[in-house]
């Protein structure tokens, strides 16, 4: 932590940039198509490969909203330990119980 | 023992506590409060145990029975023990980390009447006979308004939902005020114990608390709004509750012992005179207990029928985090090791701890095995262990943290003899109360029962716990009085009481309102001692002064500071005393209490209450947020 | 290191207190709050999963249901129009970046006009919050009248807690973004307001992302 005390009092601001806004907004709009098509294709939801794709796109779209419009790939490395602990641990209480539930 | 610093003039009177931010007054309320309900639970507890010293005895009835268990487990875990540890993270965390206050003082002043306002709401009810009484847990169908009518469950449900508001706000305060109020060089790895075990429990808090909310937001729906989630009727999973409860219930249990953790390894090295073995292994093996605790929670649920990959995955955890629980007693044990030991009441009750905790580490590591765990659970050996994991660890240790902080917060020391009596009489009787229990528990006597029949070979058990209980109310009488006594006419203390190795024996006792005149430059682990015996802590790892990099104006090496100065006259902005905090707090108690009315029938007046504590929350809460701080 | 000595000057009026990591604590606290708040949808989440094909009567999301009446019951979940009010709060997430920037450069070149127009950028991502939660309205109604209360059964409780659950939490950031618009239409929001503008966008992304979660496995997941 003391790593970060030479700067203290004021912050690191690398906001990413309007382009980049514009084209997270952009993957976000395209992927949702991507997702309700997917929806509407009776064979394709029946395989196998559906849940894991849909999981897959969703997980992208959560991802680069939390790197890029919360600036967290930009911002100290201690608000991704804030952010990705509690995560991975609800992440995984899901999962667990889940399985205790037999759904998985 | 030379420098005699008396308090700073202070503000006085009931409204500068009603108002006030500063961190020590409020973990002083926090201190009393709590130790008023620590002393209301153990009524409760001592009824009970008249009930039961012998078999077929009527004294009290099923139903008080019940209310009474209900209440003691709710009181001890929810309104003594947590808020005993609150107590000491606000009076000591902004101390040990060399800061002026916490990160968001209003915040802080709001999770204590949060605490206060929540505790008064669920412990009322029994004194009209309506108090909650489906068992600490709560669980669910019994808890649904089908198995539970009447408003008993309400109390419970809305008292936890009030209290659990209370804990988070607190844990994202001290979160950030440990991460970010560090004075310069106060690095991580070189942090007090006390701070390091309270920062891994504020983590557990804001993990552990969503999933107990949103368990008892369902209860709150199934009883008020008439949904589905804990109704069999309509295909509910009885598991439900259970394993929602659990996700919290076991991380709730560190919650409980971490903070004594952290005391007792402020005060051992203190009284051995060494500093604590193993430092890193301490974090690092506290850490490793806050994050295998996530998975575990199924262990409370062996009996339930999960089968047997599940059983034996939770089983594994379980046996695997008794492994980081034993490094930091082997910790202990080698901290003493060599020391030059000063059995002061505060090391008794430091080495009460490491004694009596592993009695009931090891019966824990017992039921962790399913098929054992299947003539355990639900006995009265199951009531042993973890009366030995929370009366013998938490309590000890929290003992032995107000013996040992006693004269920092109040300028004085507590009487060291009756401080004697105080330990041996409580060691004693909680012996003689909690270890036959795990006799009668082996020989099949089941927990929360109201009474017995004679020969089942349990009478003299119970008799047994019963006087040991008797015992243990004279030895807290004793405490109270040596408390109340100490208080006023204890010897004094000097700023640095017993010789300890940390920032906060570097200032005044009781500290001045803005703690410290300058903030400390940290060099090492044990800063004090380098000022002041530089021979103790050369050698130890961290101990070569490490130049740091003045971030502070203000910041200046360490130094002991006996004078005292009003923070005006030092030029420090302390933040203003407020009622908004309070008020706020009022609405959101208003906002539960108005549902009460809904079971009256008299949803109007529900939705009038409900409403205008609302109106209340949100505009004290505005009022609060655009007022300045300072 | 110079700032920072300057910043403990006190009688300076816009100090900055000394922190040890020198970022502020409102925005620790967030992240931290941020955390929490994953295991409260988590738990959500995991219990909506959980009671997903357990319920005894119908209406169902993805099933045609038949009562014993004889009633027939189509799968009660409206993917077009939840489509239109997802895409309404990915959008909403870029107007509050648009926001942030808008405050955060004031006055610098290339953001005159609407790009700098914070008043603007605040007041449209309440407004997508707000349509929203009219779709979100719109959809419980016409739940309800298809016959799918709260009550009916494990799908209707655990499917409108979660989503009321989180709109309960659009609507405290659509508050949040309304005062910010009232400060900034009172005296505007400078630089130095990034900060308060920035824990605020960050509250409403995560708001969002919860929403990408629940709309992928609520919604499209049978
Ligand atoms: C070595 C570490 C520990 C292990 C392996 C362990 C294991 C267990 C197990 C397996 C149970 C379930 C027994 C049953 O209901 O059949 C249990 C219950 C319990 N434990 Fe522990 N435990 C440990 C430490 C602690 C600590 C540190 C505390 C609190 C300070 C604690 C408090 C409790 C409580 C309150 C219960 C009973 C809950 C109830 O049913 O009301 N335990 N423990
Ligand atoms: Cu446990």
């Amino acid at each position: 932590m003391s790593d970060h005390a030479s700067h203290a009092g004021h912050e690191v601001h690398e906001h990413p940039d309007w382009k980049q806004y514009k084209w997270v907004a952009l993957i976000l709009f395209a992927i949702t198509i991507v997702e309700v098509w997917a929806y509407y294709i009776p064979a394709f939801v029946a395989s196998s490969a559906f849940v894991p794709i849909l999981l897959v796109m969703s997980a992208v779209k959560f991802s680069i909203v939390v790197a890029y419009y919360m600036h967290l790939k930009y911002d100290n490395r201690l608000f991704i330990a804030l952010f990705v602990g509690p995560l991975f641990i609800a992440m995984f209480t899901i999962t667990a119980l889940l399985l205790l539930f037999g759904k998985l | 023992m030379t420098t005699y610093a008396s308090s700073a003039p202070e503000q006085t009177g009931i409204w500068s506590w009603i108002t006030t931010v500063d961190h020590k007054r409020i973990g002083t309320m926090y201190l009393f409060t709590a130790l008023f309900f620590f002393l209301f639970g153990g009524l409760e507890a001592g009824l009970m145990r008249v009930q039961l010293a012998r078999p077929n005895q009527a004294i009290i009835s099923a139903e008080m029975y019940n209310q009474l268990f209900t209440m003691h487990g709710t009181t001890m875990v929810f309104l003594a023990i947590m808020p005993l540890s609150a107590a000491f993270f606000n009076y000591l965390i902004p101390l040990q980390i060399g800061a002026r206050d916490v990160a968001f003082p209003r915040l802080n002043a709001f999770s204590y009447w949060v605490y206060l306002l929540g505790a008064v709401f669920i412990t009322f009810p029994i004194f009209f006979h309506i108090a909650p009484n489906g068992g600490w847990f709560g669980y669910a169908p019994l808890t649904t308004n089908q198995f539970s009518p009447g408003a008993n469950i309400d109390f419970w449900v809305m008292g936890l939902q009030i209290l659990g508001i209370s804990s988070l706000a607190a844990a994202f305060n001290f979160i950030t005020t440990i991460i970010n109020m560090r004075a310069p060089g106060m690095t991580l790895m070189r942090m007090p114990m006390f701070t390091w075990m309270s920062f891994i429990v504020q983590f557990l808090l804001i993990l552990a608390f969503p999933a107990i909310t949103i368990a008892l937001v369902f209860l709150l729906f199934d009883r008020f709004f008439g949904t589905a989630f804990y109704d069999i009727a309509k295909g509910a999973d009885p598991l439900l509750w259970q394993h929602l409860f659990w996700v919290f219930g076991h991380p709730e249990v560190y919650i409980l012992i971490l903070p004594a953790f952290g005391l007792v390894s402020e005060i051992l090295p203190t009284f051995s005179k060494k500093p604590l073995f193993g430092y890193n292994v301490m974090v690092y093996s506290g850490i490793m207990i806050g994050f295998l605790g996530f998975g575990v929670w199924a262990h409370h649920m062996f009996a339930v029928g999960m089968g047997a990959v599940a059983d034996t995955l939770f089983s594994m955890a379980t046996m695997l985090i008794g492994i980081p629980t034993g490094v930091k007693i082997f910790n202990w044990i080698a901290t003493l090791w060599g020391g030059q030991i000063r059995f002061v009441t505060a090391m008794k009750f430091a080495i009460g701890l490491v004694g009596l905790f592993t009695i009931g580490g090891i019966s824990g590591v017992m039921h962790s095995s399913p098929p054992a765990d299947l003539q355990q659970t639900d006995t009265y050996f199951v009531v042993a262990h973890f009366h030995y994991v929370l009366f013998g660890g938490s309590m000890m240790g929290i003992f032995g943290g107000i013996y040992f902080y006693f004269p920092k917060m109040f300028g004085r020391y507590m009487d060291e003899a009756l401080g004697t009596w105080h330990f041996w009489l409580t060691f004693i009787a909680m012996n003689l109360t909690f270890f036959p229990m795990h006799f009668s528990g082996l020989l099949g006597m089941p927990r929360r029962i109201y009474t017995y029949d004679a020969g089942q070979g349990w009478e003299k058990f119970n008799l047994a716990s019963s006087l040991g209980t008797l015992l243990l109310i004279i030895a807290t009488a004793i405490f109270v009085i040596n408390f109340f006594k100490s208080r006023k006419g204890g010897l004094p203390a000097p700023q640095d009481a017993w010789g300890a190795a940390t920032l906060e024996w570097s200032i005044p006792s009781p500290p001045p309102e803005y703690n410290f005149a300058r903030i400390p430059i940290v060099t090492s682990r044990s800063p004090l001692w380098d000022l002041k015996h530089p021979e103790m802590s050369s050698g130890a790892a961290h101990a070569d002064a490490d130049p740091v990099q003045v971030a502070s104006a203000n910041a200046v090496p360490l130094r002991e500071e006996t004078e005292h100065h009003t923070a005006a006259e030092l030029g420090i902005p302390m933040p203003l005393n407020t009622v908004k905090p309070l008020l706020t707090a009022l609405g959101i108690v208003i906002m539960f209490s108005g549902l009460m009315f809904i079971h009256l029938d008299h949803f109007a007046l529900a939705m009038a209450v409900s409403l205008s504590g609302a109106a209340l929350l949100i505009g004290s809460l505005y009022a609060w947020l655009f007022s300045p701080l300072e | 290191m110079s700032t920072a000595t300057a910043a403990a000057t006190h009688d300076d009026h816009e100090h900055v207190h000394y922190t040890t990591t020198g970022l502020d604590n409102r925005k620790i606290a967030v992240w931290a709050f941020i955390g929490s708040e994953c295991m409260l949808f988590a738990s959500l989440i995991s219990t909506y999963l959980i009671y997903k094909g357990r319920s005894r009567v119908g209406p169902f999301p993805h099933e045609t249901w038949t009562s014993p009446t004889g009633e027939v019951f189509k799968p009660i979940l409206n993917i077009p129009v939840t489509s239109a009010s997802t895409f309404v709060l990915l959008m909403s997430s870029l107007f509050m970046v648009m926001a942030l920037a808008a405050v955060e450069n004031r006055g610098k070149p290339g953001y005159g006009g609407l790009k700098g127009n914070s008043k603007f950028w605040l007041a449209t991502t309440a407004l997508a919050g707000t349509v929203f939660l009219g779709f979100q309205a719109f959809e419980f109604t016409s739940f309800v009248h298809e016959g799918l209360k709260i009550t009916t059964n494990l799908f209707g409780s655990s499917f409108f807690t979660l989503t009321g659950f989180h709109g309960a939490h659009v609507t405290v950031g659509v508050l949040w973004l309304l005062t910010l618009l009232a400060i900034d239409m009172k005296r505007g929001l400078t630089p130095k307001d990034t900060l308060v503008v920035d824990i605020c966008a960050l509250y409403w992304h995560f708001v969002d992302v919860v929403w990408i979660a629940i709309f992928t496995l609520i919604y499209l997941i049978q």
